[in-house]
């Protein structure tokens, strides 16, 4: 039985509200509902906050160890807490813990949408590309040019392959 | 498209004083359907999402995503969000071309937008792109078809992240797969005074739509506004989305009519009392706040609707529930405005408007 937010009588009206694209699931007892959906919320301190709800669900989520992202380098943790992935490869790094949430959240976990007219297979360049450019960060900050213009050239060349720098309109966008 | 040195493209002074062409009230169900919206989340490959983006790539993905938007042959406006001060922010976030949270980010940031403001293109938001689609009343297909069209042309210009398996990527998982998001705004007056709004929050929830405000996250039943969306976007095709609202939306509608045609028989005098009050405070009063105008408004909206106010049409009502928010008001008068002499500025942009039809 659920019970209610507010009172914690039975829940009766069980709503999913999207708050900052955050499913936050809402049970209310017959009273309080009528009261939700007239708009007379309770008092803004009763109401969980958007940040709690989400840390609520992604609580249920305890990977065995803190794992980080190769490419991006953030942790499964730091994911739980603000809620956003840190890059496209968050996807792969952490698919075992993600796979349960996305059939929460989705109740499917295959995409069945358009896709894009090109052929995206490009995933493992893309990672590629994000790990050169804080590569090539770190090369700036500790001075070594060198390395960095040889990143530099990297990139130039992934970029080109995967398309996203369209050079001659990246140029004339000052005129 | 304006770039760098064209910040001058946008007026707010003028932008406010006119009205996003989704407000006018000439789509399909407009009596009721206040708008149509879909938005769509990508990210561009090769790029951190914004969680992990610092300044550099903050400032290179408007770049990159500014000359790409160009290139796609729409005409559109670039707006640097950065450089905007509170209130013009906020003001286009009354008038729902960005959200708060774009308003409120900090580093390189801005939005496009197109004619009529029935298209812009959030950058750096959540996700690097978030293209939003808006249109007045029940319009779902022509909404996707532009969404899809301008996908489709900014996908010639730059990849976005996908997975075979897992569709667009996100950087929340809550968004992953189509990316989409479609929501009908939908004026329902009559279920709210009856109290059978439960019973459309309890049908939509059943089949994984969700119900909010007209301004998101606490703002439920402002004006009477109700606004129903996927909340699902894995394992499903566009179609499926746009079908699932498609079959439900015409329900409500029929609803709120039924309960509309009731009240008139059965609280006739009590429903003329309420509009012709509302519409006597909003013409004579000196100062008003906020809450009571979207209040008012909302009746005003159901008795032009009945027939029962004639002077004023409903694009003109649409248009009151925007303008009448703190950063239009200061926008239209020029200055900056404290609480009381921003309701003193409601009450005379109201009698303004109201008595010039
Ligand atoms: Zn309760
Ligand atoms: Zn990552």
């Amino acid at each position: 039985m659920k019970k209610c937010r507010h009172c914690s009588r039975r829940a009766t009206l069980h709503v999913t509200e999207i708050n900052d694209n955050v499913a936050v699931p809402i049970h209310l007892c017959d009273d309080c509902a009528h009261g939700y959906l007239n708009g007379s919320n309770a008092p803004e301190d009763e109401v969980p906050t958007q940040a709690a709800e989400l840390a609520a669900k992604l609580e249920a989520l305890v990977a065995d160890e803190d794992e980080e992202c190769s490419n991006c380098n953030i942790s499964f943790s730091q994911f739980r807490d603000q809620g956003r992935l840190g890059c496209a490869a968050c996807y792969d790094e952490f698919r075992q813990d993600l796979m349960p949430l996305l059939e929460n959240i989705h109740e499917d976990s295959t995409h069945a949408g358009k896709r894009p007219r090109r052929n995206p297979g490009q995933s493992a360049s893309e990672s590629q590309l994000v790990h050169l450019r804080s590569e090539q960060r770190k090369a700036i900050d500790r001075e070594d040019y060198e390395s960095a213009a040889t990143l530099r050239d990297e990139i130039a060349r992934l970029e080109a392959e995967l398309h996203n720098f369209p050079i001659s309109t990246a140029e004339d966008s000052n005129d | 498209m304006a770039t760098e040195g064209e910040q001058s493209a946008f007026f707010p002074q003028d932008m406010a004083k006119t009205s996003g062409a989704w407000l006018s009230a000439d789509g399909p169900e407009s009596d009721i359907v206040f708008s149509t919206r879909i938005r769509v989340a990508r990210n561009l490959a090769g790029f951190p999402f914004m969680s992990q983006a610092d300044a550099d790539t903050r400032a290179q993905l408007v770049q990159t995503l500014k000359a790409a938007l160009t290139e796609t042959g729409h005409n559109l406006t670039f707006i640097n969000v950065e450089s905007l001060d509170e209130l013009d922010a906020q003001l286009l976030v009354e008038r729902q071309l960005i959200s708060r949270e774009l308003a409120q980010a900090e580093g390189a940031r801005g939005v496009v937008i197109g004619e009529g403001e029935s298209i812009s293109v959030m950058l750096n938001e959540e996700d690097h792109v978030r293209m939003q689609i808006l249109h007045s009343g029940l319009s779902l297909e022509q909404c996707w078809d532009v969404a899809n069209e301008l996908d489709d042309d900014l996908e010639e210009q730059v990849s976005f992240s996908f997975d075979e398996k897992l569709g667009y990527l996100t950087a929340c998982p809550t968004n992953v797969g189509t990316g989409i998001r479609v929501s009908v705004m939908l004026h329902l007056p009559a279920l709210r005074i009856t109290r059978e709004i439960q019973k459309v929050h309890t049908a939509a929830q059943k089949i994984n739509l969700a119900v909010r405000g007209l301004y998101g996250e606490g703002s439920q039943a402002m004006g009477d506004f109700y606004q129903i969306s996927n909340q699902v976007t894995l394992g499903c095709s566009e179609q499926d989305l746009l079908n699932n609202l498609g079959d439900v939306v015409p329900n409500i509608l029929g609803y709120e009519r039924r309960v509309r045609d009731l009240l008139l028989r059965d609280n006739r005098s009590q429903l003329d009392d309420q509009v012709a009050r509302a519409m006597g405070i909003l013409t004579s009063a000196r100062s008003i706040t906020s809450e009571e105008t979207m209040h008012l408004l909302s009746s005003v909206r159901l008795g032009v609707n009945l027939g029962m106010v004639t002077e004023v049409s409903i694009a003109t009502v649409n248009e009151l529930f925007i303008q009448t928010q703190r950063s239009h008001l200061q926008r239209i008068q020029g200055q900056t405005l404290e609480s009381d002499a921003r309701n003193e500025a409601r009450a005379a942009w109201l009698r303004e408007r109201l008595s010039d039809n």
